[in-house]
């Protein structure tokens, strides 16, 4: 089986981006992930929800890339959550299009992974920081995973030295893509990155 | 004392110019002005003129255009929505007041066919005074200012028929039943003239008048335009006369016939002057009627006459508005409204005459009656507008106030070209009624076709910004794309409508300044926001993200108002400094501009990219390790 995937980024100034936009270059050179830059799409943040709800619809996965930006997602995304689901569309009872389907988010901090942590300095795992898109994804009946999160953004600075990262993440969308991803495992991590649970099929449908 | 026509025409003319602003100062209304202007020059005090009866004859012509422009502000689908109170209301106010008046007579010992003719002619109220004091105090819009209007509307077409039940009720003459009085006609030809003048009207008013109209508006020659829309009123009283209908009637008609013309408002304040003078001319010749004579010899049958006669029309009215089911205030302002007896009355006094239904000593003291009844009307307003309507809204403390203040469109629009058309369009699907005003025939003329409500006009006559409602609007979109005309309409509004706020498009800086000189704050520099879309564009096709273009156009136009805004306070200093200045602005700009971007394509926006941020977290990881 094949997933279609959704990756809808969400970064205001990506020609400054140092993690988002290698990311990003990695991601669309795989096969079946469908780029959709809403700021690009939308530069006065004014969103047409037809045309993304039409896009939900025609993918399996909704992967949301974005960096972090006070422990919380830019702008855009959270115009995006409230306009395009709709009640009776994306959840409530007559609301069942999103059912069934994954999400996840992609994030990037600038702090090192030690500091999102209970002793770290923001005491927080960014997978707990994103409980709203937890309990979203739980709202509309979709299976969520815990992010693929790039630490340290501000100590990227060349590609080579990216290039690890960028590889983990094409495998990430491949195995998303390809279905040879342990939902049921992946989903107690506190984050995907490496740690892809590959093999058994139990929990995809 | 008659002379020339010429004095004649001065002392008209002084008598109103005198006499009508004083009144309206004193706050008693210009019809009272110009009745009490008929009284000074009349034949009992300074007898500067005769009887106002030739005179008269002349004035009713203001009577008949005043219908005219009545009918051109009903819509048909209007007229269609009050036929109830028309026929309901104005039906059983004309016959109750009639047999309440007439069984008076006949108790009185007069016989029934005097008593009868003198009742319809009490049934009858002025048109003339009461639309002029409901408009001049703002309560025709009002549940009780429609009613009125309505029971006036049955008045004037029941003076047809009653016009040809008069002969009837003579006593000495017989003659043959006609629809119309004196007729040498037999009555199906009669009837035959009146469909077919009636058919003319409305067919000639829809194929005929309104392509002339468009044909003289293209020539753009004002005068001739205006002496259009005389011949068309003047045509159809001729044509109504010869049919023997009444001239009102027929213009009235033709009025709703062109009520949803394009050339609507153009063609209300060409005849309006025409209208007023005219009507005050009226009025004036209704007070020169008054036989102060007959006064003095008869105190107390003429006072006794008036009080019965305005009290039994209040009473009786409010009567009917409460049966009918009005609001208590729409009841008090119909009842002292229509308190009077009308200039019909006149017509129908003077016929009842030369039909012999009754004489001149019945005649005579009903004049004066009349015209004494008319010129207790603004007391009588003067009395519901200071005491009664306070009195019942201090009782009901939201009601009468709701009604006045939302009625006409919210929005004036001058100008309708290439900016008014989006502008226009937008307001209007937002739900707010535009009223707009082109001088292109052929913008207006095809903008109509596609059911645009769109009026020909020129924005800067006053009484054209009368009648397309500015004086109830809450906004005036002043949209005229030549600089000089566009400046002209701004002056005349803020003048003459202080209140209402005015939203103004600029061609350009220049223009934007002198538009700020006359005190207008709100102006769009009509290229500016363009610009900046394709400048943005261009941003994008050199591959800048769209919401970078995006965030630089705006941050380029918060500047650049900045910069105009500056430079306003050296508007009109002198070629050197504006050129110094504005070299200086320049420079500001382009520097703040400068340190926004820092030479690339984006903004800085540190909150997204914070160079020190990122140097301290670096320095605590290095630290960490």
């Amino acid at each position: 089986m094949t997933r279609k995937i959704l990756l809808l980024l969400a970064h205001p100034v990506l020609e400054r981006s140092r993690v988002n936009r290698r990311l990003l270059d990695g991601a669309r050179g795989v096969e079946g992930v469908t780029v959709h830059d809403l700021y690009e799409a939308y530069p006065a943040m004014q969103l047409s929800v037809r045309r993304e709800q039409k896009l939900l619809l025609e993918h399996d996965v909704i992967v949301f890339q974005h960096p972090f930006y006070w422990y919380s997602t830019p702008a855009i995304l959270k115009e995006w959550q409230d306009l395009v689901l709709e009640h009776n569309w994306a959840y409530g009872q007559k609301g069942h299009h999103l059912d069934g389907k994954i999400t996840l988010n992609v994030v990037s901090t600038g702090g090192p992974e030690q500091a999102y942590s209970e002793q770290g300095f923001n005491r927080f795992s960014v997978r707990q920081l994103l409980a709203p898109y937890e309990l979203t994804a739980h709202l509309c009946r979709m299976t969520f995973l815990p992010p693929f999160v790039v630490h340290s953004a501000f100590h990227v600075e060349s590609d080579a030295q990216f290039a690890p990262v960028v590889v983990e993440y094409r495998q990430l969308l491949e195995a998303l893509r390809d279905g040879t991803i342990n939902l049921e495992a992946a989903a107690r991590l506190t984050r995907i990155n490496s740690a892809l649970p590959v093999g058994e099929q139990k929990g995809t449908p | 004392m008659t002379g020339s026509v010429l004095v004649q025409a001065v002392i008209y003319l002084a008598a109103g110019v005198l006499c009508v602003p004083v009144a309206k100062r004193l706050g008693l209304g210009s019809v009272l002005g110009y009745l009490i202007a008929g009284v000074l020059i009349g034949p009992s005090l300074l007898g500067l003129v005769g009887g106002g009866g030739h005179v008269m004859h002349f004035a009713e012509f203001g009577v008949v255009m005043m219908l005219f422009l009545v009918g051109l502000e009903l819509r048909p689908a209007l007229l269609w929505d009050l036929r109830r109170p028309i026929f309901g209301l104005g039906g059983m106010q004309v016959a109750g007041t009639a047999f309440v008046v007439m069984g008076l007579g006949l108790l009185a010992g007069a016989g029934w066919r005097v008593s009868l003719s003198v009742g319809l002619i009490f049934a009858m109220s002025s048109t003339a005074i009461v639309l002029q004091s409901l408009g001049e105090k703002g309560l025709l819009k009002t549940q009780g200012g429609q009613s009125a209007f309505s029971v006036l509307l049955f008045q004037d077409l029941a003076v047809i028929p009653i016009l040809a039940v008069f002969p009837l009720l003579a006593a000495e003459h017989g003659p043959a039943l006609s629809l119309a009085p004196g007729s040498a006609r037999p009555g199906w030809l009669q009837a035959l003239f009146i469909v077919g003048a009636v058919a003319l009207i409305v067919l000639s008013g829809r194929f005929v008048v309104r392509p002339a109209f468009r044909f003289l508006a293209e020539t753009r020659l004002r005068e001739i335009f205006t002496a259009f829309a005389l011949l068309l009123v003047v045509a159809i009283a001729a044509l109504m006369q010869a049919v023997e209908l009444s001239p009102a009637l027929g213009t009235f008609l033709a009025g709703v016939v062109l009520a949803d013309s394009e050339y609507r408002h153009e063609i209300e304040s060409d005849i309006e002057p025409f209208k007023g003078l005219l009507l005050g001319l009226f009025f004036i010749s209704v007070g020169a009627e008054i036989d102060f004579r007959l006064l003095l010899d008869k105190p107390l049958l003429i006072a006794g006459l008036l009080l019965g006669i305005v009290l039994l029309k209040l009473v009786t009215m409010y009567g009917f508005a409460r049966i009918f089911g009005l609001e208590k205030p729409a009841r008090v302002i119909t009842a002292f409204g229509l308190a009077q007896v009308g200039e019909f009355a006149f017509v129908l006094i003077s016929f009842g005459q030369q039909t012999h239904v009754f004489g001149e000593e019945v005649g005579r003291p009903l004049v004066a009656v009349v015209a004494l009844s008319m010129l207790a009307t603004p007391g009588l307003f003067m009395v519901l507008e200071r005491w009664v309507l306070p009195a019942l809204a201090a009782r009901m403390p939201q009601r009468s106030q709701d009604a006045v203040s939302h009625d006409d469109a919210a929005v004036v629009m001058a100008g309708f070209g290439r900016v008014g058309q989006v502008v226009g369009r937008l307001v209007r699907m937002a739900g707010y009624p535009v009223t707009v005003l082109d001088l292109d025939p052929e913008i207006v003329d095809v903008l109509r076709r596609l059911g645009q409500p769109v009026y020909y006009g020129d924005a800067s006559r006053l009484d054209l910004l009368y009648s397309a409602g500015c004086e109830n609007a809450k906004l005036f979109v002043l949209a005229i794309d030549e600089p000089e005309k566009s400046l002209e309409v701004a002056e005349l509004v803020r003048r003459h409508f202080p209140k209402l706020e005015i939203l103004a498009r600029a061609r350009n800086r220049q223009h934007y300044y002198q538009l700020r000189k006359i005190g207008i704050t709100h102006i769009v520099r009509e290229t500016l926001g363009s610009s900046l879309e394709l400048g943005q564009g261009a941003l994008k096709r050199l591959g800048v993200r769209a919401h970078t273009a995006h965030r630089i156009a705006q941050r380029w136009r918060e500047h650049d108002d900045a910069a105009l805004e500056e430079m306003l306070q050296f508007v009109g200093q002198g070629d050197d400094v504006w050129l110094t200045e504005a070299k200086k602005a320049l420079a500001n700009f382009e520097k703040a501009m400068a340190d926004e971007m820092g030479g690339r394509a984006h903004l800085k926006d540190p909150g997204w990219d914070n160079e020190s941020l990122r140097d301290e977290v670096n320095a605590r990881f290095a630290a960490n390790r």
